[in-house]
C-alpha cells in the first residue's frame, strides 16, 4: 500500500525588493516559517529538494548543511521554473515508497535587486557555449520574450487567437493582485505606475515588447522566495493546517524540432500523466495555478492540459471566466500571478503555495468550496526548449 | 560588435566553418536519413554516429517570427526593432535567424525568404531576406 503525501506547510517571502539579505537567508526564513506553519521542526525533515538556485551548484550538499539537516534523500533537479512541480512529484514518490516522511522544498532569489536581465537581456556569456546557444541566442539577438512571442505569433496564425483574448489572462491576474496586499505591495515596490484594475484595452494599448506581446503581458522581475513542506499521511494528519493532497504529477519536455509545432508545450505530456494519476478531469478543476511568464504561456498550457481543445484557448478565456468570482471553472492565478505578484525568475513554488492556500480556504481571492487545483510550471522557454511540470492537488 | 558563435563548440563547428564559404550545411544521418538540427555529431532518431553534411540552397519559409522592440544587450539594443524568425528551409530543417533588409512589419508567417550572407573574419552569418510578394496571412 503506497503512502499518500500532502502539502502541510507553506510560506511565501513577503518582500519583492529586498536589501541586506541573501538568497540563502530567504530560503532559510521561508523554510522555518513553512515548518512552523505545519507545526514541524527542522529535525523532522528527512528529504531535501533544491534547484541549485541559491548556491549555483551542489545545492543538495550546501543547503543540507545550511539548514542543519541530515537528509536521507537529496534531490537537485533543475529544470527552471517548473523545478518545484517536479520536486513535489518526486517527493510524493519518495513518500509513497516509504523512503521519506517530511520533504522540504525551498526557493530564494535576488533577481530584482541584482538587476538580473531575464526577459529582454541577451544570453549569458560563456567561454563554452552550448550548441543551441551557438545557433540561436548568440548571433540572432533572441531574448526570452522573443521566444515566447514567436510561439504567440504562431498561435495567432494557426488558430486566429487575438491580443484581446490573451489580454484576458492579464486582466484576471491583475484583478486578483489588487485583492492580495502582498501583490499590491510588490507592484508598488517594483515601481508600477498604476496598481489598480486594468482592462483588455489597457493591455493591448501598452507598448509592444516583442510582437505580439505587450508590456502588460510580461511578468515582473522581483526578489523573493518560498518554501513548501510535504509530508506522509501519518504526519499530515497531525499537522496544524488542512492537508492538501498530491493526487497526481507529471513531467513533459519540448524543444525546437524541424517540422515541429511550437504552439504545443510539454504540458500535453505532463498533464495527461498528472490528471490520469489523479483520476480527475480538467473540467473539475476549481483553481488553475499556471506559470504566467507571459500571457501566451497560460493560454498554451490551458489547451495542453485539456481545459479546452487545442486552438480554442482564446475563446475559452473570454468573458471573465478566469476571475475568482466568475462562478465558472477554473479560476486562474488567484494570488496575482507572476505578472503582478511575484516572479523572481522561477515561479513554480508559488503555484504550489497559492493552490494550497485555496484548498485550505486562505486565499485573498478565495473561491467558494475550492477542492481541486492544478499547478503547472513551465521551465525554460515556451516555443523552445522547456520542461513542464504538472501537479494535481485536492482537499 | 556583433556576437559570433564560438568555433570551439564541436557540434556546431562544421556548420559555422562552412559559412565562411557561404555554404549553409546541415547534418543528415547515413543510417536512417534523418536531418539533425541544430547540428550534432549523433543522430537523435537512431543511435548512429555516422552523419554526413549536405548543402542547403538557402531557400525557405518563415515558420514564425517576432519583432524585438526591447533588448538591453549591445549591439542588438541599437538595432531595435529587428526581426527574429524560425525559418523552415526547403530541405526540411528549421533554423533561427534574423530577417533583414525590409521593414519589420513586412514580414509574415509563410513569407518566402532566402539566405543573405554577412561576412566576418572567421565565418559569415546566414541572415535571411524576403523574396517575392508577401504571403497571405493564412495559408
Amino acid at each position: 500500500m503506497l503512502t499518500r503525501a500532502a502539502i502541510v506547510g507553506i510560506h511565501e517571502y513577503p518582500s519583492r525588493n529586498t536589501t541586506g539579505v541573501s538568497a540563502l537567508q530567504i530560503k532559510a526564513a521561508c523554510a522555518a516559517a513553512a515548518l512552523e506553519d505545519a507545526g514541524l521542526q527542522w529535525s523532522d525533515v528527512d528529504a531535501l529538494y533544491d534547484a541549485n538556485e541559491g548556491v549555483g551548484r551542489l545545492g543538495g550538499l550546501h543547503m543540507g548543511e545550511y539548514f542543519g539537516l541530515k537528509p536521507s534523500i537529496h534531490e537537485t533537479t533543475m529544470v527552471g521554473g517548473s523545478s518545484y512541480e517536479v520536486h513535489a512529484g518526486h517527493a510524493r514518490d519518495a513518500i509513497a515508497l516509504g523512503r521519506a516522511r517530511v520533504a522540504l522544498l525551498t526557493y530564494g532569489s535576488l533577481s530584482r535587486s541584482a538587476g538580473a536581465n531575464i526577459g529582454t537581456g541577451g544570453p549569458p556569456v560563456h567561454d563554452a557555449p552550448l550548441p543551441s546557444e551557438n545557433m540561436e541566442s548568440i548571433p540572432w539577438g533572441v531574448n526570452v520574450v522573443a521566444y515566447y512571442a514567436m510561439a504567440a505569433m504562431r498561435h495567432m496564425y494557426q488558430y486566429g487567437t487575438t491580443s484581446e483574448q490573451l489580454a484576458e489572462i492579464a486582466v484576471a491576474a491583475r484583478l486578483h493582485a489588487i485583492r492580495n496586499p502582498e501583490a499590491v505591495r510588490a507592484m508598488k515596490e517594483l515601481g508600477f505606475r498604476d496598481v489598480g484594475e486594468i482592462t483588455v484595452d489597457d493591455v493591448v494599448s501598452s507598448r509592444l515588447v516583442a510582437d505580439p506581446l505587450h508590456r502588460l503581458e510580461c511578468c515582473m522581475i522581483s526578489d523573493g522566495g518560498g518554501a513548501v513542506v510535504i509530508a506522509s499521511e501519518d504526519i499530515a494528519k497531525d499537522t496544524r493546517q488542512t492537508p492538501v493532497w498530491i493526487l497526481g504529477a507529471g513531467e513533459g519536455q519540448g524543444y525546437p524540432e524541424s517540422g515541429g509545432d511550437i504552439t504545443i508545450s510539454g504540458a500535453l505530456q505532463s498533464g495527461q500523466r498528472a490528471f490520469g494519476e489523479a483520476g480527475v478531469d480538467p473540467g473539475e478543476i476549481d483553481i488553475a495555478m499556471l506559470y504566467d511568464s507571459f500571457t501566451i504561456t497560460v493560454l498554451t498550457v490551458l489547451e495542453d492540459l485539456g481545459f479546452c481543445a487545442k486552438g480554442e484557448g482564446g475563446a475559452f478565456v473570454e468573458d471573465g471566466r478566469l476571475r475568482w468570482d466568475s462562478g465558472l471553472r477554473p479560476s486562474l492565478n488567484t494570488d496575482g500571478g507572476g505578472l503582478f505578484s511575484n516572479h523572481p525568475g522561477m515561479r513554480g513554488i508559488f503555484l504550489l503555495i497559492e493552490a494550497a492556500r485555496q484548498l485550505r480556504g486562505q486565499s485573498t481571492s478565495q473561491v467558494d468550496g475550492a477542492s481541486l487545483a492544478v499547478c503547472h510550471g513551465n521551465g525554460g522557454l515556451l516555443g523552445s526548449r522547456h520542461v513542464g511540470g504538472t501537479v494535481v492537488l485536492g482537499r | 560588435m556583433q556576437p559570433l558563435p564560438n568555433l570551439s563548440e564541436p557540434d556546431t563547428r562544421p556548420f559555422w566553418l562552412a559559412t565562411k564559404d557561404h555554404e549553409l550545411i546541415y547534418p543528415v544521418c547515413n543510417a536512417c536519413g534523418s536531418i539533425v538540427f541544430y547540428p550534432r555529431a549523433h543522430c537523435t532518431k537512431c543511435t548512429s554516429r555516422d552523419l554526413r553534411y549536405e548543402r542547403s540552397a538557402g531557400q525557405g519559409t518563415v515558420y514564425s517570427f517576432t519583432i524585438v522592440r526591447a533588448n538591453r544587450q549591445a549591439p542588438f539594443s541599437e538595432r531595435i526593432p529587428y526581426v527574429v524568425a524560425w525559418i523552415d528551409l526547403d530541405e526540411g530543417f528549421r533554423m533561427m535567424s534574423n530577417v533583414v533588409e525590409c521593414e519589420p512589419l513586412a514580414v509574415s508567417i509563410g513569407q518566402r525568404v532566402e539566405v543573405d550572407w554577412q561576412d566576418f573574419e572567421e565565418m559569415a552569418l546566414p541572415y535571411f531576406r524576403v523574396v517575392g510578394a508577401p504571403q497571405d496571412a493564412h495559408g
